[in-house]
Protein backbone atom coordinates (compact mmCIF):
# COMPACT_ATOMS: atom_id res chain seq x y z
CA UNK A 1 0.00 0.00 0.00
CA UNK A 2 0.96 3.15 -0.92
CA UNK A 3 1.45 5.95 1.36
CA UNK A 4 -1.07 7.93 -0.80
CA UNK A 5 -3.53 4.91 -0.53
CA UNK A 6 -3.26 5.17 3.04
CA UNK A 7 -3.83 8.96 3.45
CA UNK A 8 -7.20 8.00 1.13
CA UNK A 9 -8.38 5.02 3.12
CA UNK A 10 -8.16 7.55 6.49
CA UNK A 11 -10.36 10.01 5.18
CA UNK A 12 -12.61 7.67 3.81
CA UNK A 13 -13.05 6.23 7.43
CA UNK A 14 -13.21 9.52 8.82
CA UNK A 15 -16.03 10.59 6.90
CA UNK A 16 -18.26 7.10 7.33
CA UNK A 17 -17.53 8.11 11.12
CA UNK A 18 -18.74 11.20 10.71
CA UNK A 19 -21.46 9.66 8.74
CA UNK A 20 -22.26 7.60 11.25
CA UNK A 21 -22.41 10.05 13.79
CA UNK A 22 -24.25 12.47 12.17
CA UNK A 23 -27.14 9.77 11.63
CA UNK A 24 -27.54 9.20 15.04
CA UNK A 25 -27.99 13.00 15.77
CA UNK A 26 -30.37 13.45 12.95
CA UNK A 27 -32.29 9.80 14.95
CA UNK A 28 -32.03 11.76 18.20
CA UNK A 29 -33.52 15.04 16.80
CA UNK A 30 -36.38 13.00 15.38
CA UNK A 31 -37.49 11.29 18.64
CA UNK A 32 -37.06 14.53 20.90
CA UNK A 33 -40.63 16.10 20.68
CA UNK A 34 -41.24 18.69 18.32
CA UNK A 35 -40.30 22.31 19.43
CA UNK A 36 -43.75 24.06 17.90
CA UNK A 37 -42.87 27.78 17.96
CA UNK A 38 -45.96 28.95 16.48
CA UNK A 39 -47.23 32.86 15.86
CA UNK A 40 -48.38 33.61 18.92
CA UNK A 41 -47.47 35.99 21.80
CA UNK A 42 -47.98 35.12 25.23
CA UNK A 43 -48.68 38.18 27.96
CA UNK A 44 -48.64 38.43 32.12
CA UNK A 45 -50.24 41.47 32.82
CA UNK A 46 -49.37 41.67 36.29
CA UNK A 47 -49.11 45.59 36.36
CA UNK A 48 -52.95 48.02 37.45
CA UNK A 49 -51.14 51.21 35.89
CA UNK A 50 -52.83 53.08 33.30
CA UNK A 51 -49.58 53.76 31.50
CA UNK A 52 -48.86 49.87 31.27
CA UNK A 53 -52.30 48.58 30.53
CA UNK A 54 -52.15 51.02 27.25
CA UNK A 55 -48.63 49.39 26.35
CA UNK A 56 -50.04 45.99 26.85
CA UNK A 57 -53.19 46.42 24.79
CA UNK A 58 -50.92 48.74 22.11
CA UNK A 59 -48.91 45.47 22.11
CA UNK A 60 -51.89 42.97 22.07
CA UNK A 61 -54.19 45.11 19.72
CA UNK A 62 -51.30 45.21 16.69
CA UNK A 63 -49.81 41.72 17.05
CA UNK A 64 -53.02 40.00 16.77
CA UNK A 65 -53.80 42.32 13.51
CA UNK A 66 -50.25 41.51 12.28
CA UNK A 67 -52.07 38.18 12.56
CA UNK A 68 -50.09 36.57 15.59
CA UNK A 69 -52.46 34.45 17.64
CA UNK A 70 -52.23 36.33 21.36
CA UNK A 71 -53.10 35.76 25.13
CA UNK A 72 -53.20 38.13 27.72
CA UNK A 73 -53.22 36.50 31.74
CA UNK A 74 -54.44 39.13 34.03
CA UNK A 75 -52.82 38.54 37.77
CA UNK A 76 -52.83 40.52 41.14
CA UNK A 77 -53.04 44.52 39.95
CA UNK A 78 -53.81 43.67 36.59
CA UNK A 79 -57.22 42.21 37.63
CA UNK A 80 -57.62 46.56 38.04
CA UNK A 81 -57.69 46.17 34.33
CA UNK A 82 -60.53 43.90 33.62
CA UNK A 83 -62.44 45.24 36.46
CA UNK A 84 -65.06 47.20 35.56
CA UNK A 85 -67.33 47.86 39.17
CA UNK A 86 -67.11 46.98 42.63
CA UNK A 87 -69.34 44.24 44.44
CA UNK A 88 -69.10 43.82 48.37
CA UNK A 89 -71.95 41.49 49.44
CA UNK A 90 -70.59 38.08 51.42
CA UNK A 91 -66.63 39.58 51.32
CA UNK A 92 -64.94 38.67 54.88
CA UNK A 93 -63.47 42.70 55.68
CA UNK A 94 -60.28 42.00 54.37
CA UNK A 95 -61.87 41.26 51.01
CA UNK A 96 -63.97 44.32 51.38
CA UNK A 97 -61.20 46.55 51.86
CA UNK A 98 -59.07 45.34 49.18
CA UNK A 99 -62.26 45.85 47.03
CA UNK A 100 -62.40 49.31 47.64
CA UNK A 101 -58.78 50.30 47.70
CA UNK A 102 -58.41 48.82 43.93
CA UNK A 103 -59.34 51.01 41.12
CA UNK A 104 -62.68 49.75 39.37
CA UNK A 105 -62.64 50.20 35.70
CA UNK A 106 -60.37 52.36 33.18
CA UNK A 107 -62.06 55.34 34.75
CA UNK A 108 -59.78 54.78 38.17
CA UNK A 109 -56.69 53.45 37.04
CA UNK A 110 -53.40 55.34 38.13
CA UNK A 111 -49.90 56.51 36.20
CA UNK A 112 -46.98 54.78 37.00
CA UNK A 113 -45.08 57.64 37.40
CA UNK A 114 -45.82 61.56 37.40
CA UNK A 115 -50.02 60.50 38.83
CA UNK A 116 -50.58 63.29 41.68
CA UNK A 117 -53.13 61.44 42.69
CA UNK A 118 -55.23 61.14 39.69
CA UNK A 119 -54.37 64.57 38.26
CA UNK A 120 -51.54 62.40 35.86
CA UNK A 121 -53.77 60.08 34.88
CA UNK A 122 -56.42 62.49 33.71
CA UNK A 123 -54.33 64.68 32.44
CA UNK A 124 -53.17 61.92 30.02
CA UNK A 125 -56.67 60.78 29.04
CA UNK A 126 -56.93 64.49 27.93
CA UNK A 127 -53.97 64.39 25.59
CA UNK A 128 -54.70 60.64 24.44
CA UNK A 129 -58.64 62.30 23.25
CA UNK A 130 -56.48 65.37 21.60
CA UNK A 131 -54.37 63.10 19.69
CA UNK A 132 -56.58 60.75 18.52
CA UNK A 133 -55.26 57.92 20.40
CA UNK A 134 -57.76 55.23 21.50
CA UNK A 135 -58.92 55.19 25.42
CA UNK A 136 -58.02 52.15 27.30
CA UNK A 137 -61.69 51.06 26.99
CA UNK A 138 -62.00 51.22 23.45
CA UNK A 139 -58.74 49.13 23.35
CA UNK A 140 -59.67 46.19 25.43
CA UNK A 141 -63.23 46.27 23.07
CA UNK A 142 -61.18 46.08 19.99
CA UNK A 143 -58.65 43.08 21.53
CA UNK A 144 -61.88 41.22 22.04
CA UNK A 145 -63.33 41.88 18.60
CA UNK A 146 -59.62 40.55 17.11
CA UNK A 147 -60.12 37.19 19.21
CA UNK A 148 -57.39 37.96 21.90
CA UNK A 149 -57.83 35.20 24.54
CA UNK A 150 -57.92 37.17 28.08
CA UNK A 151 -57.44 34.81 31.24
CA UNK A 152 -58.19 36.23 35.00
CA UNK A 153 -55.69 34.64 37.01
CA UNK A 154 -57.91 32.53 39.66
CA UNK A 155 -55.94 32.50 42.70
CA UNK A 156 -55.26 36.32 42.58
CA UNK A 157 -58.71 37.13 41.90
CA UNK A 158 -59.39 34.42 45.17
CA UNK A 159 -56.63 36.38 47.38
CA UNK A 160 -58.32 39.58 46.13
CA UNK A 161 -61.62 38.65 46.87
CA UNK A 162 -62.50 39.86 42.92
CA UNK A 163 -65.84 37.83 42.08
CA UNK A 164 -66.69 37.25 37.95
CA UNK A 165 -69.79 39.83 38.21
CA UNK A 166 -66.86 42.51 38.88
CA UNK A 167 -64.52 41.73 35.81
CA UNK A 168 -65.48 42.69 32.51
CA UNK A 169 -67.45 39.83 29.81
CA UNK A 170 -65.49 37.90 27.61
CA UNK A 171 -62.53 36.28 30.39
CA UNK A 172 -61.77 33.05 30.79
CA UNK A 173 -60.82 31.89 34.11
CA UNK A 174 -57.06 29.83 34.56
CA UNK A 175 -53.96 29.41 36.32
CA UNK A 176 -49.96 28.97 35.74
CA UNK A 177 -50.95 26.04 33.94
CA UNK A 178 -52.89 28.27 30.63
CA UNK A 179 -50.56 30.75 30.74
CA UNK A 180 -47.59 28.42 30.07
CA UNK A 181 -49.60 25.99 27.73
CA UNK A 182 -49.47 29.19 25.66
CA UNK A 183 -46.28 30.65 26.41
CA UNK A 184 -44.59 27.70 25.71
CA UNK A 185 -45.76 27.88 22.22
CA UNK A 186 -45.19 31.62 21.58
CA UNK A 187 -42.88 33.19 20.00
CA UNK A 188 -42.98 36.33 21.86
CA UNK A 189 -43.42 36.04 25.66
CA UNK A 190 -44.07 39.34 27.96
CA UNK A 191 -44.50 40.55 31.14
CA UNK A 192 -45.88 43.76 32.36
CA UNK B 1 -46.93 58.11 -9.54
CA UNK B 2 -46.70 55.12 -11.97
CA UNK B 3 -49.07 52.26 -10.73
CA UNK B 4 -48.53 48.94 -12.09
CA UNK B 5 -51.43 47.51 -10.13
CA UNK B 6 -55.08 48.20 -9.43
CA UNK B 7 -56.30 49.30 -5.74
CA UNK B 8 -59.16 47.15 -5.04
CA UNK B 9 -59.99 49.27 -1.90
CA UNK B 10 -59.26 52.38 -0.30
CA UNK B 11 -58.95 53.46 3.34
CA UNK B 12 -58.24 56.31 5.39
CA UNK B 13 -56.91 56.14 8.29
CA UNK B 14 -55.64 60.02 8.50
CA UNK B 15 -55.69 61.57 12.39
CA UNK B 16 -55.47 57.98 13.61
CA UNK B 17 -52.39 56.58 16.19
CA UNK B 18 -51.29 53.37 16.75
CA UNK B 19 -52.56 50.95 16.55
CA UNK B 20 -55.06 51.60 14.73
CA UNK B 21 -53.61 52.26 10.90
CA UNK B 22 -52.56 48.35 11.51
CA UNK B 23 -55.64 46.71 12.78
CA UNK B 24 -58.13 48.43 10.48
CA UNK B 25 -55.88 47.53 7.43
CA UNK B 26 -56.01 44.20 9.12
CA UNK B 27 -59.64 44.21 8.85
CA UNK B 28 -59.58 45.74 5.65
CA UNK B 29 -57.34 43.05 3.89
CA UNK B 30 -59.28 40.32 5.19
CA UNK B 31 -62.52 41.60 3.65
CA UNK B 32 -60.20 41.86 0.17
CA UNK B 33 -60.51 39.20 -2.60
CA UNK B 34 -57.18 37.04 -3.01
CA UNK B 35 -54.86 39.41 -5.29
CA UNK B 36 -56.82 42.79 -4.26
CA UNK B 37 -54.89 45.63 -3.42
CA UNK B 38 -55.36 47.66 -0.58
CA UNK B 39 -54.58 51.28 -0.71
CA UNK B 40 -54.13 52.85 2.96
CA UNK B 41 -53.90 56.35 3.79
CA UNK B 42 -52.56 57.26 6.75
CA UNK B 43 -50.92 60.27 8.96
CA UNK B 44 -48.82 58.54 11.37
CA UNK B 45 -45.30 58.56 10.58
CA UNK B 46 -44.47 55.20 12.68
CA UNK B 47 -46.81 53.45 9.75
CA UNK B 48 -43.83 53.16 7.58
CA UNK B 49 -41.83 51.17 9.43
CA UNK B 50 -44.74 49.03 10.63
CA UNK B 51 -46.22 48.21 7.35
CA UNK B 52 -43.00 47.03 6.85
CA UNK B 53 -42.84 44.70 9.50
CA UNK B 54 -45.96 43.32 9.18
CA UNK B 55 -45.64 42.39 5.45
CA UNK B 56 -42.34 40.40 6.72
CA UNK B 57 -45.05 38.90 9.54
CA UNK B 58 -47.75 38.16 7.70
CA UNK B 59 -48.01 35.08 5.25
CA UNK B 60 -50.49 36.56 2.97
CA UNK B 61 -49.85 39.67 3.03
CA UNK B 62 -47.18 41.83 0.14
CA UNK B 63 -46.22 45.37 0.69
CA UNK B 64 -46.39 46.32 -3.18
CA UNK B 65 -45.59 49.69 -2.68
CA UNK B 66 -45.08 53.21 0.03
CA UNK B 67 -45.08 56.45 -1.08
CA UNK B 68 -45.14 59.92 0.86
CA UNK B 69 -47.01 63.15 0.07
CA UNK B 70 -47.61 66.22 1.12
CA UNK B 71 -51.11 67.82 1.54
CA UNK B 72 -52.69 70.67 3.10
CA UNK B 73 -48.99 71.18 4.88
CA UNK B 74 -49.18 67.41 6.04
CA UNK B 75 -47.49 64.30 5.36
CA UNK B 76 -49.53 61.59 3.90
CA UNK B 77 -47.88 58.14 4.40
CA UNK B 78 -49.62 55.66 1.36
CA UNK B 79 -49.12 51.94 2.02
CA UNK B 80 -50.29 49.51 -0.93
CA UNK B 81 -51.01 46.52 0.02
CA UNK B 82 -51.86 42.98 -1.92
CA UNK B 83 -53.89 40.03 -0.25
CA UNK B 84 -51.45 37.18 -1.72
CA UNK B 85 -53.53 34.30 -0.49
Amino acid sequence: MTVQEQTTQQSVEALLARIAELEARVEALEQAPAQDIEDRLAMVVFSGDLDKALAAFIIATGAAAMGLEVSMFFTFWGLSVVRKGRAFEGKNVIQKAFGAMLPAGEQSLHLSKMDFFGAGAALMRKIMRDNNVSSLDEMVELAQELGVRMVACEMSRDLLGIRDEELIDGLESGGVATFIGDASRSKVTLFI
Amino acid sequence: MSETFDVTQELDVRGLNCPMPLVKSRKAVNALPVGGVLKVVATDRGSVKDFQAWAKTAKNIELVAQEETEQDGQTLYIHYLKRTS
